[in-house]
């Protein structure tokens, strides 16, 4: 099994001895079926046991497996007749997000998301999924366009935050993220929003104030990166799992605390497990709340926006 | 970790000299703090860290906290700025002071530590809301206060903003808000983020509603509140020397491996980027900011210029 994460090891192990044992069967023509039989079984308890509790630092690992499905994944698994455009007209064209148009069930909708690398070299070219101002302001200059033809918009969100770097900060990426976030509450259309894997800080939230939002059941969304909640809380880095831990990052603690609309389950063992059962799942959810959407006026999507970010938050009166 | 106790200290107005004091004498810290202790008598004067020109205190309130040698600008607190802005120095209504944080993710000592917060600065949360007169205009205005939590974001500073800009549009009233935060909070985690989603909505209905919001950057405005609401005024303005930013200069410095230029994410440096409209010295903010409503509420002159307009007969 490729891409095994640490706490999986014990399951590994596990089925690789069965596989020897019976390629020995076959090999020596001993009977060995009984204890196969007994260590399957072993693993299937076993596995059981470590994906029906996983700790939020293990959800954490699998929102960041290498394997784990990416936009354009999902893209081509859902829609039809994908159009992917480029560039924000003011400054270069970021990699790390994509965006077009598409067909789902033979409507038109724009697709975006945070795209992460699939090998090295993509992942340069993507920068990891984390974006410069450019590619928040192509994803506004896309959802204009969406909001001025009418089409619903579909985001899918997965990015450990915004890039921290020099040019970053010279272009404005306070400016690129605030903006997304003041002008995704104007349009006229709906937006559902999905994160698939990190929902990283503002890097996140700028293409995430939809009408909707839904996380796959070992996804994250969280303030800021557990690693870099360590370094600040405790001056540590190394305490990104006692951060995770303790920060209601995942995706029942987000749908408890009311930021979130749904979960959407996972194959036993991670989205990347079953990709096809995966996007049929994400794709059930998306097309049953457009269904949903669908009947309210423009002016109702703005104001049932509205109304859901301005219930989030916990405060009490002296 | 003395280091960092000696330049967080340094952010603050006043130099207790009792802290100073504990610093242990074989450090590389302590020098520099032995001197400052001898030089800089408790809460009378002040030493100011850039320049090292030395205050009595009454002198550098009188001078607005900005330096003469240098003219760095010190924090204020809330109540200071509303005193140094508004006509009679105080709000005429305060909005939702009895709004108080909860503790939302169960964190250890989050508790305790705005108790503390709340007993040093007379303070419920990091923000004062309210109405006020400035230069005969009526305004709503907000004003972050550093000395509360680093005057980060959580779901009181976030709702204090929305219903701010929400009674501004009722009263259609102009939006001013100073910023000075650290960013999020951490402490009430992703409630804390969904904050800037949400006092950004509330601002696009204040820009529906064709209400002017001017946004003043003072020193820190970071993460998630540099890119909210603090990012999209009519007119972005900060003061001299602010630093203003999304991540920080020592995370950016460990990701690019590079050293940073010395005016990075400095009021001046985003001027120069074309991320501000203008950087205003602190005596001069209070006739800039009177102009700028005096110009966007004269009823009268919208009006003749609507009424000479050609569009209006279209």
């Amino acid at each position: 099994m490729a891409g095994e994460l640490p706490f999986e090891k014990p399951l590994v192990e596990l089925q690789d001895k069965i596989k020897e044992l019976r390629r020995f069967t076959e090999e020596k023509g001993i009977d060995f079926s009984d204890e196969v039989k007994r260590l399957e079984q072993k693993a299937k308890e076993l596995a059981e046991q470590i994906y029906g509790n996983l700790t939020p630092w293990q959800r954490v690992q699998l929102a960041r497996h290498p394997e784990r499905p990416t936009t354009l994944d999902y893209i081509q698994l859902l829609f039809t007749d994908f159009i992917e455009v480029h560039g924000d007209r003011l400054y270069g064209d970021d990699h790390s997000i994509v965006g077009g148009i598409a067909k789902l069930d033979g409507r038109p909708v724009t697709v975006i998301g945070h795209q992460k690398g699939k090998d090295t070299k993509d992942n340069i070219k993507r920068n990891f999924g984390m974006a410069h101002p450019e590619g928040y302001r192509k994803a506004l200059r896309i959802m204009q366009q969406a909001d001025k033809f009418g089409r619903p918009i579909i985001c899918f969100i997965n990015t450990s935050g915004a890039y921290p770097g020099k040019a970053a900060e010279e272009r404005g990426q306070s400016e690129a993220i605030a903006r997304n976030l003041r002008e995704m509450a104007t349009f006229r259309v709906p937006i559902i929003c999905i994160v698939i894997g990190e929902g990283g800080s503002g890097g996140a939230l700028a293409i995430s104030v939809g009408n909707r939002i839904y996380m796959l059941e070992n996804s994250y969304y969280s303030v800021i990166a557990p690693e870099s909640a360590a370094a600040i809380l405790w001056r540590d880095s190394s305490l990104g799992m006692r951060a995770a831990e303790s920060m209601k990052i995942t995706a029942p603690d987000l749908l408890a605390l009311g930021v979130i609309d749904g979960i959407i389950d996972e194959p036993f063992g991670g989205a990347h497990r079953d990709l096809i059962a995966q996007a049929t799942a994400v794709k059930t959810v998306i097309a049953e709340q457009l269904e949903q959407l669908g009947r309210l006026s423009p002016d109702e999507l703005i104001q049932d926006r509205y109304e859901k970010f301005k219930r989030i938050g916990e405060y009490a009166s002296l | 970790m003395l280091k960092d106790l000696f330049g967080k200290k340094r952010k603050f107005a006043t130099v207790p000299s009792e802290t100073l004091a504990r610093v242990p004498a074989s450090t590389d810290a302590s020098k520099e703090a032995g001197t400052k202790e001898k030089e800089v008598p408790e809460g009378l004067m002040n030493k100011c860290p850039h320049c090292g020109t030395i205050h009595y205190s009454k002198d550098l309130e009188k001078n607005l906290r900005v330096c003469k040698g240098c003219q760095f600008h010190y924090s204020m607190s809330a109540p200071e700025r509303l005193q140094s802005l508004l006509d009679e120095g105080v709000l005429t209504e305060e909005f939702d002071a009895n709004l108080i944080a909860s503790n939302p993710l169960g964190f250890p000592d989050y508790l305790e530590k705005l108790e503390q917060d709340m007993a040093n600065t007379n303070l419920n949360e990091a923000i004062i809301t309210g109405e006020g007169l400035l230069g005969g205009n009526r305004i709503v205005i907000g004003v972050m206060d550093s000395r509360f939590r680093m005057a980060s974001m959580g779901s009181v500073v976030g709702e204090k903003i929305t219903r701010a800009i929400e009674q501004a549009i009722e009263r259609r009233l102009p939006f001013i808000l100073f910023s000075a935060s650290g960013g999020a909070r951490m402490q009430e985690g992703v409630l804390s983020l969904m904050q800037m989603a949400k006092t950004s909505a509330a601002l696009s209905r204040l820009d529906r509603e064709r209400l002017l919001f001017v946004s003043v950057m003072t020193n820190p405005t970071y993460g998630g509140v540099s890119a909210s609401f603090s990012s999209l005024g009519d007119y972005n303005i900060a003061e001299p020397g602010a630093m203003i930013g999304f991540a920080g200069r020592r995370v950016i410095e460990q990701t690019i491996r590079q050293e940073l230029p010395k005016d990075f994410q400095t009021a001046e440096f985003l001027l120069k980027n074309g991320q501000l409209d203008m950087v205003v010295h602190r005596k001069d903010m209070r006739q800039t900011l009177s102009k700028l409503v005096e110009m966007h509420t004269s009823r009268e002159g919208v009006e003749i210029w609507q009424a000479n307009s050609p569009l209006k007969s279209h």
